[in-house]
């Protein structure tokens, strides 16, 4: 009985102190970002890493979750020969919730296990000990990069994801089902509201998510066992931790952006 | 080179991400008609608005002309109040137009649609319509066909049996 209090006392104050070496490991690279200013090429090599690499993942999941929104949206509505509302549902679900989440998720899988990975196995084979040793602070030229670039990336790719989705609803809608194309964007244009719905949805919630992914990206990197089994496990958690933050997340977000209360 | 080769991608890939919010800025949401703030305000005076909500679309033939900037109620009449932008492009509309609440389709949105009145004097800002008619409401208008029914029912029987 007391062994079992005990272990989960100990359970609680572990989870409690790694979030505080969370929170410090954020303010370090926080921190540390003004450094990019003095070296811009850092980001730009960054950037290339989880944005433009992620370009192709983003372009296709995006056309094929449009479609199928345009697909599913139809067949629903076609029973109340309400199809020209077909444009509001598709940019509505992309821009307040698909668009931003998906990207996130897309994202964490693609440019965050590989962040974990390489903060972890740089740990592993001690190339952040010797930048120490050499009085090089690993946190301006390795992490604060990585973590910035994603905080920009983000926004940029569901951007990108959101419009490819819509473009894709579309295709399906109008060339394909047929339904009437002026319609399709004329309400569209008088549901979506710019300031409440895209700022909203679009930039704020994906730069969270991307201020998120990183984070956490990162941070179970640099806290990775420096063993081979580590660096996977922690890879693992990435992925996983990443998903349920930026779900829980989106709850929040909503429900403060669009509810009701 | 491959410094500049990555720069290059980058560049893409921002400009890319940029023509994105372009799109959805301007083809998908409603930021080409922000302008309408600049329109001139006229209000009108309904008893009922139904589910009239702000940032309606006010219609004349068909035609969106401007958009209802806020509902308020009276409190000395118990009327609502319902005030409107209207584009400064359309600024002919006689001071006897009427005012109704319509619905687009039949489970589609509440929008004012408005009626052109004869006189040759026009609304400036700050008009206000007279002539208004309220909105359909479902249930009432369900209870005074179930009443008429009733007592289309009652005469003709009671007429026969009379006689």
């Amino acid at each position: 009985m007391i062994a079992a209090l005990k272990g989960l006392g100990g359970f609680l104050l572990n989870k409690l102190a790694r979030l505080g070496r969370a929170n410090l490991f954020l303010f370090s690279v926080l921190g540390a970002l003004t450094f990019l200013f003095k070296r811009p090429g850092l980001l730009i090599r960054q950037l290339y890493t989880v944005g433009v690499l992620s370009l192709p993942i983003i372009l296709v999941s995006g056309l094929f979750v449009g479609m199928v929104l345009g697909l599913q949206g139809y067949a629903n509505l076609v029973d109340f020969g309400a199809t020209s509302s077909l444009g509001t549902v598709v940019a509505l679900s992309l821009i307040r919730e698909l668009g931003p989440v998906l990207t996130a998720l897309l994202y964490a899988g693609r440019a965050g296990s590989a962040l974990t990975a390489e903060i972890g196995l740089m740990k592993a084979t001690e190339q952040l000990a010797s930048m120490q040793m050499m009085a090089v602070d690993p946190f301006p030229r390795v992490l604060a990069p990585r973590f910035l670039a994603g905080c920009l990336a983000a926004p940029l790719l569901t951007g990108i994801f959101t419009a490819v989705g819509i473009l894709g609803g579309y295709f399906v809608a109008v060339v394909q089902l047929g339904v009437d194309g002026g319609a399709f964007w004329a309400q569209m244009q008088a549901k979506v509201l710019f300031f409440e719905d895209i700022v909203n949805g679009v930039i704020i919630k994906s730069f969270v998510f991307g201020w998120l992914a990183n984070w956490i990206a990162l941070f179970e990197g640099y806290e990775a066992s420096p063993t081979s089994e580590g660096v996977s496990l922690a890879t693992t958690r990435t992925v996983v931790v990443t998903s349920l933050a930026v779900l829980s997340w989106d709850f929040l977000l909503t429900a403060l952006m669009f509810g009701a209360w | 080179m491959r410094q500049n080769n990555l720069e290059l991608m980058v560049g893409l890939f921002v400009a890319l991400g940029l023509a994105a919010f372009l799109l959805l800025a301007l083809k998908v949401s409603d930021l080409t008609r922000i302008g309408d703030n600049e329109g001139y305000r006229i209000a009108a005076r309904f008893e009922n608005i139904g589910g009239l909500k702000v940032r309606a679309p006010v219609t004349l033939g068909g035609v969106r002309i401007g958009r209802v900037v806020s509902v308020d109620l009276d409190s000395q009449t118990y009327e609502a109040v319902v005030t409107m932008s209207i584009d400064p492009r359309y600024d002919r509309l006689p001071t006897d137009s009427s005012a109704s609440i319509l619905t687009s389709g039949l489970l589609g949105e509440q929008y004012v649609g408005l009626e052109p009145g004869g006189m040759d004097r026009y609304l400036s800002d700050g008009g206000v319509l007279q002539l208004t008619q309220s909105a359909l409401v479902l249930e009432k208008l369900i209870g005074r066909v179930l009443t008429n029914a009733a007592s289309g029912d009652a005469s003709p029987k009671k007429t026969p049996l009379n006689e």
